[in-house]
């Protein structure tokens, strides 16, 4: 697979994705924040594929950056300017899609980075974060696509426990906990695209 | 241009921002240049990148621009979009800590009499206290 070829498959089939679970993002969104990530998610998704075109005729890198602008100017919510940091950071970072784990974990760690910085947060505040840095820490460890998934489902799930110290969620404190994070959800579900397409499948 | 520092009240609704504006309006007269957005990409509850960058154009000046938010989505958008305006003018534009009514009114009254951003902002920021 070429680059533009990978990059036109993880568009196509994150839009499917994020469109298909757009009614569970909302409904966990309505449990711990303002009920809007699974609209905000599937209408910025949406963008990317119409512009995906334009996109998959860019190098990686720059391809990268044009999607994750076009996130931030089509979600409408935080989660835009976060994960459209994010694929700008790495797009900046790469100049060809990743081949092996090592390099998967590095540009992973380039978005990561992003996220941080702008929603200034970490792990454990329960945020995408928590199902992102655990995918780092496994292809790191030299994981492939199943460590990777495994690792997103388990901080994923992680974030059922945790209390909310960022985003509207906070505003719930103790309330907070036992619900999981839409942010995470979303992240896990654009992990497992990814692993989809590394994979072959 | 120069002259006062100016403000852009950014909310999730449309209503909140430009009731905001209103009140900001009702003190300040044509003293201090307000502009407001609100509402995501489709017109929904939500706040929109590009209107906000559009709202600090439409009120730029030089002296400065104080930028009143509600909540998280809001101030991260309005973070991107003053990233996206460059170094220069980035430097220019305050994200004031402060309740959106309250502090866009502070805000406004302090910089009609000519006060810098940094004294602007601060003055919304104590409205908190």
């Amino acid at each position: 697979m070429t680059d533009a070829d990978l990059i036109a498959a993880m568009i196509a089939r994150a839009e499917a994705a994020i469109a298909a679970h757009a009614e569970e993002l909302t409904a966990l969104d309505q449990a711990v924040g303002d009920g809007d990530h699974g609209l905000n998610m599937a209408r910025g998704f949406k963008a990317l594929a119409e512009a995906a075109p334009e996109i998959v005729a860019l190098p990686f890198g720059a391809a990268l950056q044009k999607a994750g602008m076009t996130l931030v100017m089509k979600v409408g919510g935080a989660s835009g300017p976060l994960y459209g940091s994010a694929l700008m950071a790495m797009g900046k970072a790469a100049t060809n899609a990743p081949r092996d784990a090592a390099s998967a974990a590095a540009l992973l760690a380039a978005g990561i980075a992003a996220i941080k910085a702008r929603g200034k947060s970490d792990v454990g505040a329960k945020t995408m974060l928590d199902a992102l840095a655990p995918v780092e820490a496994a292809l790191a460890a030299g994981g492939g696509a199943a460590e990777a998934r495994a690792a997103a489902a388990a901080g994923l799930e992680a974030t059922r426990a945790m209390r909310a110290t960022k985003g509207r969620a906070a505003f719930l404190g103790e309330r907070s906990i036992g619900h999981l994070d839409p942010g995470a959800r979303s992240s896990a579900l654009l992990v497992d695209v990814v692993c989809d397409v590394a994979e072959g499948l | 241009m120069s002259g006062n520092v100016s403000i852009v009240i950014v909310s999730h609704s449309a209503k909140v921002a430009e009731g905001a504006a209103d009140m900001v309006r009702q003190m300040v007269g044509d003293e201090v240049r307000v502009a407001f957005c609100g509402g995501d990409p489709d017109g929904g509850l939500g706040t929109d990148v590009a209107a906000i960058v559009a709202a600090i154009d439409s009120v730029w000046s030089d002296s400065g621009v104080a930028v009143l938010v509600d909540l998280g989505g809001a101030e991260t958008n309005s973070e991107m979009a003053i990233e996206m305006l460059g170094e220069g003018r980035a430097a220019r534009v305050a994200i004031c800590n402060a309740p959106v009514v309250e502090g866009a009114v502070m805000a406004a009254t302090e910089a009609a009499g000519g006060a810098d951003l940094d004294t602007v902002r601060a003055t919304a920021e104590e409205f908190q206290a």
